[in-house]
């Protein structure tokens, strides 16, 4: 997709001030995808890390590459930079054999110079490039460079920053004659604004903020941030709601069932509108996997600047999407495309479609309201808690024929939940728009689109449905089940996170069963010789530390490759549960093999920090709400992992080096999730089926057995 | 009201109500944005500073509570050996992804460097405990805090 819609070398790469510029559509979010694209390009060219920068994402500047998401991010841009690096690197070989002389393989590139071995005359790349056709295309099969271990990694882009305080965040933009703004929110989704009393309005803009009010949607502006806080919290005050009905109380995982959904078969990873066979006759084991409504919770709660200046619309927001953000916005507004620009600046890490996007439009209603005046809007703490829009609640349903010997001999799996997709991009009913939170609450109102099925190849909630497992009968439905509860989006992993939790399980189970080694178990179904490569590395790094012995301790394995095209992840979780029904993580052992690795430090990074959030769905995540809001607003009722329970770690990455580069970002929460289950099965002899599996799921369990 | 407060070595005069929270102050009337805001309920730790050598979360307590005491942000923490030795440290372990939490982690590793010369992990992690980290660069903060205590 990246080479389609930017075909030419200068899409990517171009040179400036005498320096290497590279240029991307994805956004850097903490998953050090720039750092990746500096050190393919220093591969390419011998550019030194110190020389190479990477253009800020902006829309009409940047190429288009949709949204950063599904870790495809080395895939699409990495591999787009490596090619265009690679056309690059062969034109400026031939520039200089045609118009200086030499054979082609007497000129090599390194230090940023193009050099002739034999005569040692040296020439600056980035100056050559200037000589260049400006409209060379990149050619699709260049040859990249040959792999060198020796590479020297390029050091994260940012890192220095961090640590001194100096990174610019999308919050810590100051720009002259910039307002604060805050929004006012109602108790809950389906409230409505009735009315603002109007002595606090008046005593509020007589203090010199400024109130806005579009139907439900409210927001006060000042100049000062605290200011603005407090203002905001009189006018909640002085609000008047029309509660409705409230949130409805249902309980999901009842409401997960065929009839209430649109079903859809998949088949081999694919959706297909075709008829649904009966389930199996008469399995030998089935089992239900479930996860809650969760939340991205970044650490800093959404933010965006924006202002309306002469006919533009500049936004500065952490999206990773900017191209749909723009049109969605575009369409809120009435607006031309041409007439909002979308600059990407940092925000906190978000794991998804959190309520950045919701934020920048936020931004941008407020700036049409308050013409000339830059506005940096940030939502609160609660406001990120009760207003992002939820990984949606999930349920895979599991059942299982064993043919003589325990093999698995047929499949049937269901998975329900609502859509993944919520994310603002154009499509019918004006999607990219009813997208957008607060279009629901505007004077006239822009609804959500109904969900359609992600059809995608792994996409949505079938994400891994199809097993890794060489199961030759597989009966695979996806269950839309649109509306249940609460506005719902892409979560890192998206359906993987339960059908990975859910497989793994049953496969620990079946092993049990069997009375193997989950190991041999999984081997005697695999027949992907990298993934058996896998799980032999695993067993060595397992043989090398003997399992926990005790009391209360447990070891569980897990295996998943992503998409089941990308990473593949082996894991092995030693951790103890203690007589209050807390699990305590001890040791992890982490095997991938993510191809050919370009950022070994960051795709380790990737490895860790997936499985830390897994294990904190796994053990802690759960969004609550009743009647009258949601009620887990803040990080004592929505707890998460902390400090005091990171386990060491030992990590293996297994170098392809002849294996094209594939994402590892969401590769390790799912067997992560199911590793840690295992592992409390064997510590306690307890199942745990639905996430999270806190004190009180466990000690819950331990009284049912 | 004008208040006077000491951050980072120097005196700053500040007009604002008493009752502001510390961080508001830091962030928009000095400018000094590398303490972030993360809940504004202490509950989190992103918006760490020391105060008279202790970590304290700046997003609660009301700025006059300050008056007199001794406060360094991240953009002061590079002053204190300590503090040159856990930023060296965080470099070195790339302790961090987005990096929201990671000035409020480098003052809390200061912190507990200038309390102690060294700790097992299972202390630090128990010192670190209330700080959150979304992205999991939790045992690399862990290492970088082990390597910053080794180099001291």
């Amino acid at each position: 997709m990246s080479l389609k819609t930017s075909p030419r070398i200068a899409d990517w790469l171009t040179a400036r001030d005498g320096r290497l510029v590279v240029h991307s559509g994805k956004v850097d979010i903490g998953q050090r995808i720039s750092t990746a694209l500096v050190q393919i390009a220093h591969e390419e060219l011998g550019v030194p890390f110190s020389e190479i920068d990477v253009a800020p994402v902006r829309t009409d500047e940047a190429p288009d590459e949709g949204i950063t998401s599904g870790s495809n991010s080395i895939e699409q841009s990495g591999h787009a930079v490596r090619m265009a690096a690679a056309t690059l690197r062969a034109r400026l070989v031939a520039w200089a054999a045609d118009g200086i002389g030499g054979a082609a393989q007497d000129w090599t590139l390194r230090d940023g110079l193009l050099t002739h071995a034999a005569t040692n005359r040296s020439l600056k790349i980035v100056e050559v490039m200037a000589q260049l056709d400006p409209d060379l295309p990149v050619d699709p099969k260049a040859i990249a460079a040959p792999v060198q271990d020796a590479f020297p990694g390029a050091a994260m882009r940012g890192l220095a920053d961090m640590v001194a305080g100096r990174f610019d965040f999308i919050h810590d933009v100051d720009v002259p004659g910039m307002w604060h703004a805050r929004v006012v929110r109602p108790p809950h989704a389906a409230a409505r604004l009735r009315s603002v009393a109007p002595q606090v309005r008046a005593d509020l803009e007589d203090e010199g903020a400024r109130v806005l009010r579009d139907g439900s949607f409210l927001a006060v502006a000042g100049v000062s941030e605290w200011q603005t806080v407090k203002a905001a919290l009189r006018l909640a005050r002085a609000c008047d709601w029309d509660a409705g009905a409230g949130l409805p109380e249902t309980d999901v995982f009842a409401a997960f069932a065929p009839e209430n959904a649109r079903r859809l078969m998949v088949i081999d990873g694919t959706p297909q509108d075709i008829p649904v066979p009966e389930p199996l006759a008469d399995p030998d084991h089935v089992a239900r996997f479930e996860r809650p409504y969760l939340m991205h919770g970044a650490l800093g709660p959404s933010a965006a600047l924006a202002v309306w200046s002469d006919d533009l619309l500049s936004i500065r927001s952490h999206s990773q999407g900017i191209y749909p953000l723009r049109d969605s916005i575009a369409d809120s507004l009435g607006l031309r495309l041409d007439q909002v620009q979308i600059t990407h600046q940092p925000g906190s890490g978000c794991y998804g479609h959190n309520g950045a996007d919701d934020a920048a439009f936020e931004a941008a209603l407020i700036a049409t309201l308050m013409p000339g005046t830059p506005v940096l809007l940030k939502w609160t703490r609660d406001e990120e808690h009760a207003w992002e829009p939820y990984a949606p609640a999930m349920a895979t349903d599991l059942a299982v024929t064993l043919s003589q010997g325990h093999q698995i001999s047929a499949l049937s799996a269901e998975v329900f939940s609502d859509t993944h997709r919520g994310r603002p991009r154009p499509g019918p009913d004006r999607a990219g728009a009813g997208r957008l939170l607060s279009n629901r609450l505007r004077a006239t109102p822009v609804p959500p689109p109904p969900p359609l099925p992600n059809m995608n190849n792994h996409g949505g909630m079938h994400r891994n449905l199809e097993p890794v497992y060489a199961i030759a009968d597989r009966r695979l439905v996806k269950n839309l089940m649109p509306g249940v509860v609460h506005r719902t989006s892409a979560l890192r992993c998206l359906g993987a996170t339960t059908n990975v939790f859910a497989y793994e399980s049953m496969m620990d189970e079946l092993a049990l069963r069997a009375g193997e080694s989950p190991l041999d178990y999984r081997r005697r179904h695999l027949d992907d010789a990298r993934a058996l490569s896998v799980l032999d590395a695993l067993a060595e790094r397992m043989r090398a530390r003997p399992a926990p012995t005790g009391d209360g301790t447990g070891r569980g394995i897990a295996y998943a490759q992503y998409k089941n095209q990308m990473t593949r992840v082996g894991v092995c979780v030693d951790l103890a549960v203690d007589d209050l029904g807390q699990v305590h993580l001890h040791h992890v052992i982490l095997v991938a093999d993510a191809g050919r690795v370009v950022d070994r430090d960051g795709l380790c990074a990737q490895l860790e920090g997936g499985f830390l959030q897994g294990a904190s769905w796994a053990l802690y995540e759960r969004v609550t709400w009743d009647r009258d809001g949601i009620t887990s607003r803040d990080w004592d009722s929505y707890p998460v992992i902390r400090f005091d329970n990171i386990p060491d770690f030992d990590i293996r990455l297994l170098h392809v080096p002849g294996a094209p580069s594939v994402g590892a970002g969401e590769a390790s929460p799912g067997p992560a999730i199911a590793a840690i289950a295992n592992a409390i099965h064997d510590a306690t002899g307890l199942r745990l089926r639905r996430m999270p599996f806190d004190a009180d799921s466990i000690l819950r369990q331990a009284l049912a057995d | 009201m004008t208040l006077r407060l000491r951050i980072n070595g120097n005196d700053h005069d500040v007009d604002c109500d008493p009752d502001t929270p510390l961080i508001y102050v830091l962030r928009d009337a000095l400018k000094l944005k590398g303490t972030k805001l993360g809940c504004g309920l202490e509950q989190c730790g992103a918006c760490a500073v020391l105060v008279d050598g202790k970590v304290t979360m700046s997003c609660v307590s009301a700025v006059d509570s300050f008056q007199g005491r001794e406060i360094v942000t991240i953009e002061g923490i590079a002053d204190t050996q300590e503090g040159r030795r856990v930023q060296a440290a965080f470099v070195e372990t790339s302790a961090a992804q987005c990096g929201y939490c990671t000035a409020g982690l480098v003052v809390a590793a200061t912190g507990l460097l200038m309390d102690r010369r060294e700790a097992d992990n299972e202390t630090v992690k128990q010192a670190l405990a209330a700080h959150l980290c979304r992205c999991g660069s939790h045992p690399r903060v862990l290492r970088a805090v082990q390597r910053a205590m080794a180099a001291g």
